[in-house]
């Protein structure tokens, strides 16, 4: 392999762990829900934004990212309880509008919060380059990637071996089979977004000492979580998990061997004609529409 | 139909300056651009995140033909119009099989590549500056000041309501609607569905496009922000905001969300957060949108 292709391989791991943590939290909303939230992105912008702050105020980094997370969390909640739960049972698009609107009102708080200027996190383990076969990582990578992998575990943990796991992916297959069975469909809920906005905190915190943070970083972030999770197949796990790589290493590629400017074109691309061959994605469930 | 007509009529009354006028264009224009996406979206229940893109194809394959190969205006923007459909042919073909949020993501990632391929080819399109696009005219005649375009842009929207409202009555229409209901239910009782969503899809980014050639002529210059995913998304907000399913919703959430920017103008660094929580409150008090719910609301038992 040549140590050009490796570097571009492992960019684009590095950028596809995050995307795959961010398309996790869209399926599992959508999982809960039926809903595609569009406010995901800002869930990582906020978790970056707020740990730079902290750190700026004096904590440690652990417990500034922890805090961080917790507030993000509570975003997260706060989302479900007091806008989400009231429409439930409304239309799919005026969901998709409501967290849209929830994403303007985050960002426009974020800049009047913060401000609007880049900001960076000191990498967790010094900046010195690691040499692997030619080619050369930062050992902020490495953290990318092993915590992605760390959460990917838990979370299959989470949802095969726990009661509150399992009870969520029932809710997801039939949800008035397992309200009759005795889950709260309504908590259900409500942890999905609290656990889609923690992970997608933790994303932001993680990509924020090599892609730098600032008020407006959900929007792209979004969207690539968001085409990850539909190319992996909508409420897929592993589905979520793959497609975020794929789109990492697929813009990796594309800005290594053919033009940086048309990465996304010809990740986009890509995923398109996926799409039209595959209409559920990856490794999306073939569903049959009921009458 | 005709009350519409009567505020058209009647609006200069109130419009002050050519700032009024201008804004009142632009709810034109955007109005225009709604009321075929409801066509799409409320009543075939196929959603786009990517009519942003089909309107800015319109409005810069139109100056392009214009300023730099010299085409008539008319001629550029009914090429234009024409190319858009061509591609919305193309593409829908395959694309409306998939369904719900499988569809949002292929729309918004044509709208992506869309607007990145607009803002990188800069020898034509002019790059992130945006260019300037020469006046509308015709037999050498220069269709200019806001008073004129006013009066263009609103026979035009309501051309574009009448096709709007005759095309949901008519068999067509009856289709599309079935098609929301079920589509599997609709095939069953004959309907082509591929071929009526294609069609909706081909009519609604027509037109998207013929608004956004007008818009480019009308301004004088366009720049790469009229294709971005926002600037769809501005538009599925303006068809959900007035009403799904209502021509008049469309025209009147065109009317809301555009001068409500200009507007909230005045409060500077707080316009995000206010624009933000009305599109959250709007629709959690309202989730049918605004006009149907003001329709239920006064007249509760005329349907059923």
């Amino acid at each position: 392999m040549s140590p050009q292709l490796l570097q571009y391989l492992l960019s684009g791991l590095t950028v596809g762990a995050i995307y795959a943590l961010v398309a996790l939290g869209f399926s599992i909303i959508y999982n809960a829900s039926n809903v595609i939230n569009f406010a995901q992105g800002e869930f990582v912008m906020i978790g970056g934004m707020a740990t730079v702050s902290l750190i700026a105020a004096g904590l440690p980094l652990p417990l500034a990212a922890v805090l961080a997370i917790a507030a993000t969390t509570l975003v997260g909640l706060a989302l479900e309880k007091f806008a989400v739960e009231r429409v439930r049972g409304e239309s799919v698009v005026t969901l998709i509008i409501i967290t849209i609107g929830a994403s303007i009102l985050l960002r426009g708080l974020a800049s009047l919060v913060w401000d609007k200027n880049l900001h960076a996190l000191p990498a967790f383990s010094g900046e010195r380059p690691i040499a692997v076969g030619g080619a050369t990582i930062v050992p902020q990578s490495l953290w990318v990637v092993g915590v992605t992998l760390a959460v990917v575990v838990a979370l299959w943990w989470f949802f095969n071996r726990t009661l509150h796991g399992k009870a969520m992916l029932a809710t997801s297959h039939n949800r008035l089979a397992a309200q009759l069975v005795g889950i709260s469909v309504r908590r259900v809920l409500l942890v999905s977004f609290g656990l889609s906005a923690a992970l997608g905190a933790l994303a932001g915190i993680l990509i924020a000492p090599i892609t730098f943070t600032a008020w407006d970083v959900g929007v792209m972030l979004g969207l690539k979580g968001f085409a990850a999770a539909i190319l992996g197949g909508l409420g897929s796990g592993p589905g979520a998990v793959l497609g975020g790589l794929a789109l990492g290493l697929l813009e990796a590629l594309s800005a290594g061997y053919v033009s940086s400017a048309y990465k996304d074109v010809i990740a986009f691309g890509i995923m398109l004609a996926v799409l039209v061959l595959m209409p559920g994605g990856l490794l999306g469930r073939r569903s049959a529409e009921r009458v | 139909m005709l009350a519409l007509a009567a505020v058209i009529a009647l609006l200069p009354l109130a419009l002050a300056n050519n700032y009024f006028y201008d804004v009142a264009i632009l709810v034109g224009l955007n109005a225009i651009v709604c009321i075929g996406l409801n066509l799409l979206i409320g009543y075939a229940g196929q959603i786009s995140l990517g009519h942003a893109g089909f309107f800015a194809l319109g409005a810069y394959g139109s100056a392009i033909l214009t300023a730099r190969y010299g085409w008539p205006p008319l001629a550029a923007l009914a090429a234009a119009t024409a190319g858009v459909a061509l591609l919305a042919y193309l593409v829908g073909r395959p694309i409306l099989r998939l369904r719900g949020h499988y569809l949002a993501m292929a729309t918004l990632g044509l709208g992506v590549i869309i607007s990145i391929v607009i803002s990188n080819e800069d020898q034509y399109t002019g790059g992130p500056d945006g260019m300037s696009v020469p006046p509308l005219s015709l037999l050498g005649h220069a269709l200019t000041g806001e008073k004129a375009w006013y009066w263009v842009v609103g026979a035009l929207l309501l051309l574009a309501v009448w096709l709007a409202l005759n095309l949901v009555e008519s068999p067509g229409g009856r289709a599309l609607r079935a098609l929301h209901g079920s589509e599997t239910a609709a095939e069953v009782v004959g309907i082509d569905s591929v071929r009526q969503k294609v069609m909706v899809f081909v009519l609604s980014a027509v037109f998207a496009a013929f608004a956004g050639g007008l818009t480019a002529h009308y301004s004088g210059f366009i720049t790469p922000g009229r294709a971005t995913f926002l600037h769809s998304i501005e538009l599925v907000t303006m068809v959900v905001f007035g009403g799904m399913a209502s021509t008049f919703g469309a025209v009147v959430g065109a009317a809301v969300l555009t001068t409500l920017p200009q507007l909230l103008a005045v409060l500077k660094d707080y316009e995000m957060v206010v624009f933000g929580a009305v599109m959250m409150l709007t629709l959690i008090f309202m989730p049918k949108g605004f006009v149907p719910t003001l329709a239920a609301r006064f007249a509760p038992r005329e349907r059923e």
